[in-house]
């Protein structure tokens, strides 16, 4: 009698914990109904492809950083994608002349104002920046530099697909040729030096870059977590026999 | 501390037992080493809940250390540095990439910073669970409180730190709360400040909370909280006092076994399955898809851009959620304020549990059926309230959210009442181990 | 544990092990902490090679530079100054530099790879004051009157003679470190770097 009643009671409370549940669960989820969604196409990753990473570093010093720095990024850093520090000096340190100095913008802040009106940012984050709930940051610029397209309303008589009314015109538009916008999509009216997939693998190569920059130790970082995680096992077989051991008084 | 209780050491005639002796009798470290570890006696049923409360003392001591190792490179100022960058945020970017080990040092910060309230969340819920809470345990709660109310404190000026857009504008929101009091708000709000928006002096004085006034009130309340602990003793899964039922002649409970050896042998395996979990996030994932680390917190403060939205950190949405879901003003006060008047509650009434639960037992194991709904309903709507502050309010989510303020209160209000006529198991004369 | 219990063998090998591996533990962990506290990236981009001029530096006077944040003397000397070091051989506490304060390349008598120029790190070796150039000889040095010419520490009075010898009997224990330096030209040095091989 006694235990049928408790029994009684606990099934009526967890039928109202699962109504309950539901309701609660449900609601918000019909509530999400997100308005804008921002499609983005996914980056290929290269964080272990050292040749593309180079190719990145490449592009990077001849197309961006003439505007964009990387202040935070010292130019011997570059070592850690597989260069030497001659290979760094000959071929990609233009705007310093010490290898452990930063890669700092060609341009001054005032000439860049009177330029753009605004400070270009400083690209060393730009890939943890630009992560949000519709992709990573990757995704976010290898969307983006390949979604200019001609905008004769604009000031640079460019724009672009995700970032609206962007202030930056498109520099790599001599490899990438010229898109229209048509019907919400893209297309290519006037090819460039490379060939759509030649100019997706640049970009690629670019991103990658800029997510290496975006946190050069993140390689080291994972490795020495292999080991912690494995010592930490070897540790917790000790702990555990040794708990066992005492625990075996205790009744 | 209960150190005549506890026999001086004597030596054995070692060089060791000598030092012992010598400094025995000029300092309580047998009494205490006795009273707090090897004859503090615990209750034997200790489940998994009982392993958090040391976990949060190892999350203290490592917030505490990465911290005074990340001051010695870290700058608070907001000025601009020669590539125009705030100072505060291009420091943090030098630790991450210049200091050798800098990153890691700033991630075990950044994790324990969030790793600290996963802890004491689930150190609270245990306390709610078995109900920790209740006579004779009422002071060491409130205690708990205060540390919990400490480490709110603690995070919200940590987080001004790094000086991202986050910061920025989080603390804008945040200290703009102030400015909801009637008449003296916008003057205080400034005077937090120190100017007329958030500022070189803001971060100034939140860098020396966050590094300096905070911690010792926090180490100071944690000291309290154990020393409380020890005076009253541990509760345990079954809610029942161990002291009833002593041995006759040592006066040992009879189901209690001593801190030191066995919990402490018992958490070190806790602590190495939480070393663990922290290494995983720490080191594959320490943004945890921006939960931990803010995606808009690797651009500079800017004061003139908002971010396009904002959100606190994980940990204090739940409250974020009860600040937004009030839009109607009503009583000549305004939304605004009840909406700061009602977050604050949200954390006050905590403090007020061990009167408002009324039960006759103390553990969730014999408690009744309306108590095990209302808990549950009050956990479900606690993480709807931290999951809802995360997003964009829209009209929808801010219903949800209205509802779920409502249930989280009904839980405390409705306390007194549903404890009394739910219908509670025995409680057992013995611990059982289950 | 010291009760009259049998020792229980396997409960002691247990805890010795545990122990063990989580010494080895903390000994990990402090040492990201004590590696933070090393020279950082900046501090050793700050501190990289620094290139020195010394085209139009004349016989007889001296350029400071700095390297590593500490002033690097450059002497250009005369006929007479590089004289002198002969004559102040059994003055100086080690004439031959046999102690290690410089490179291989500067263990010579004027302790520089060519005769005329003298480089050495302005610090003192007693407790890191940089001495005053006294170049003028005899009594209006101010010293004494048979002074060849040196340098004069102002915090406890030593004395150097002009290849940064440390004359006997004073407080610095050591010769004036000579940095590794190399020619890049006839008038140009790197400081900082030994020539590679």
């Amino acid at each position: 009698m006694q235990a049928g009643a408790g029994k009684g009671h606990f099934e009526m409370s967890t039928n109202i914990i699962k109504k309950l549940l539901i309701v609660v669960l449900f609601a918000p989820l019909a509530a999400l109904a997100s308005n804008v969604e921002l499609k983005l196409d996914r980056a290929p990753n290269k964080a272990n492809d050292q040749a593309a990473l180079q190719n990145g570093a490449k592009l990077f010093v001849n197309y961006c950083l003439s505007c964009h720095g990387a202040s935070y990024v010292r130019y011997n850093r570059l070592k850690d994608i597989g260069l030497t520090d001659q290979q760094i000096k000959d071929n990609l340190m233009f705007t310093a002349d010490k290898i452990g100095e930063p890669m700092a913008v060609a341009m001054s802040r005032k000439e860049a104002k009177e330029a753009f009106g605004a400070w270009p940012p400083d690209l060393s984050l730009i890939a943890r920046s630009r992560a949000g709930e519709f992709g990573s940051g990757a995704d976010w610029l290898y969307t983006y530099l390949r979604g200019f397209y001609r905008d004769g309303s604009r000031p640079t008589g460019w724009n672009n697909a995700v970032f609206e009314n962007v202030g930056m015109p498109h520099v790599l538009f001599e490899l990438q040729g010229e898109q229209v916008m048509e019907d919400h999509k893209l297309k290519l009216v006037k090819p460039g030096k490379l060939t759509q997939q030649e100019y997706d693998n640049a970009v690629a190569d670019l991103v990658g870059y800029l997510v290496w920059m975006g946190e050069p130790v993140a390689d080291t970082r994972k490795r020495i977590g292999i080991a912690v995680l494995l010592f930490l096992g070897v540790l917790f077989v000790f702990a555990y026999l040794l708990k066992r051991e005492y625990w075996k008084d205790v009744h | 501390m209960a150190s005549t209780n506890f026999e001086k050491f004597k030596s054995d005639g070692s060089l060791m037992g000598n030092v012992m002796e010598w400094v025995d009798a000029r300092f309580p470290l047998t009494a205490n080493w006795k009273a707090h570890l090897s004859e503090y006696y615990a209750p034997k049923n200790f489940n998994f809940w009982y392993f958090f409360g040391s976990l949060a003392l190892l999350v203290l001591v490592m917030q505490i250390v990465t911290g005074i190792f990340l001051v010695m490179h870290y700058k608070p100022d907001a000025s601009l540095n020669a590539n125009g960058v705030p100072v505060a945020f291009a420091s943090v970017e030098y630790i991450m990439r210049d200091v050798s080990f800098g990153w890691l040092i700033r991630y075990m910060h950044s994790t324990g910073a969030s790793a600290f309230f996963v802890v004491v969340y689930l150190h609270m819920f245990r306390a709610m669970l078995y109900g920790s809470y209740r006579q004779p345990r009422e002071l060491l709660w409130i205690f708990g409180m205060f540390i919990y109310l400490c480490l709110m404190a603690e995070a919200f000026a940590g987080y001004l730190l790094p000086w991202g857009q986050m910061s920025y504008w989080g603390a804008q929101v945040i200290l703009s709360l102030f400015s909801a009091i009637p008449l003296i708000g916008n003057d205080l709000a400034t005077w937090i400040r120190g100017d007329y928006v958030i500022g070189d002096a803001t971060l100034g004085r939140m860098f020396a909370f966050h590094v300096i006034a905070i911690p010792l009130v926090l180490v100071g309340l944690v000291a309290a909280h154990i020393l409380a602990l020890h005076e009253v003793g541990s509760n345990n899964p079954d809610g029942i006092e161990i002291k009833k039922n002593k041995d006759p002649k040592t006066g040992i409970p009879l189901d209690g076994i001593p801190f030191h050896p066995y919990y402490t042998v018992k958490d070190i395996v806790g602590v190495v399955v939480f070393l663990m979990f922290f290494s995983i996030i720490m080191f594959f994932a320490p943004e945890l898809g921006g939960y931990f680390l803010e995606y808009n917190n690797f651009i500079p403060a800017d004061p003139l851009q908002t971010p396009p939205h904002i959100a606190p950190v994980w940990y204090f949405t739940p409250f974020y959620s009860i600040l937004r879901a009030h839009t109607v003003n009503f009583f000549w006060v305004d939304a605004k304020l009840w909406g700061v008047i009602f977050m604050f509650l949200g954390v006050l009434v905590l403090f007020f549990l061990p009167w408002l639960d009324r039960s006759p037992v103390k553990s969730i194991r014999y408690k009744g059926p309306i108590y095990k709904a209302a808990l549950a309903i009050f956990v479900v709507s606690f993480l709807i309230l931290g999951y809802l502050g995360m997003l964009a309010p829209t009209e929808g989510r801010t219903i949800v959210a209205q509802i779920c303020t409502i249930l989280y209160f009904l839980f405390f209000f409705l306390m007194p009442w549903y404890t009394r006529i739910d219908k509670c198991k025995p409680e057992p004369e013995r611990v059982t181990s289950k | 544990m010291s009760r009259d219990e049998k020792v229980d063998c396997s409960r002691r090998n247990l805890v010795f092990a545990t122990a063990a591996v989580g010494g080895v533990a903390t000994v990990a962990t402090a040492v990201p902490f004590v590696a933070s506290m090393l020279p950082s990236e900046r501090a050793k981009a700050a501190g990289a090679p620094v290139e020195a001029d010394i085209g139009k530096l004349a016989p007889g006077e001296m350029m400071r530079v700095e390297w590593r944040g500490k002033p690097v003397w450059i002497i250009h000397r005369t006929r007479e100054m590089i004289e002198s070091l002969k004559k102040v051989n059994e003055k100086v506490a080690d004439p031959e530099s046999k102690r290690p304060n410089q490179p291989a390349y500067a263990k010579n008598e004027p302790r520089s790879i060519k005769l005329e120029y003298l480089v050495v790190v302005g610090i003192c070796s007693h407790l890191g004051c940089s001495p005053t150039d006294k170049f003028k000889t005899g009594a209006d040095s101010g010293i004494d009157a048979d002074w060849p010419g040196g340098f004069l520490c102002p915090c406890h009075g030593s004395t150097f003679d002009l290849a940064g010898r440390v004359y006997k009997n004073k407080p610095a224990p050591d010769n004036l470190e000579v940095p590794p330096h190399y020619y890049i030209s006839d008038t140009r040095i790197l400081i900082g770097e030994d020539k590679k091989a």
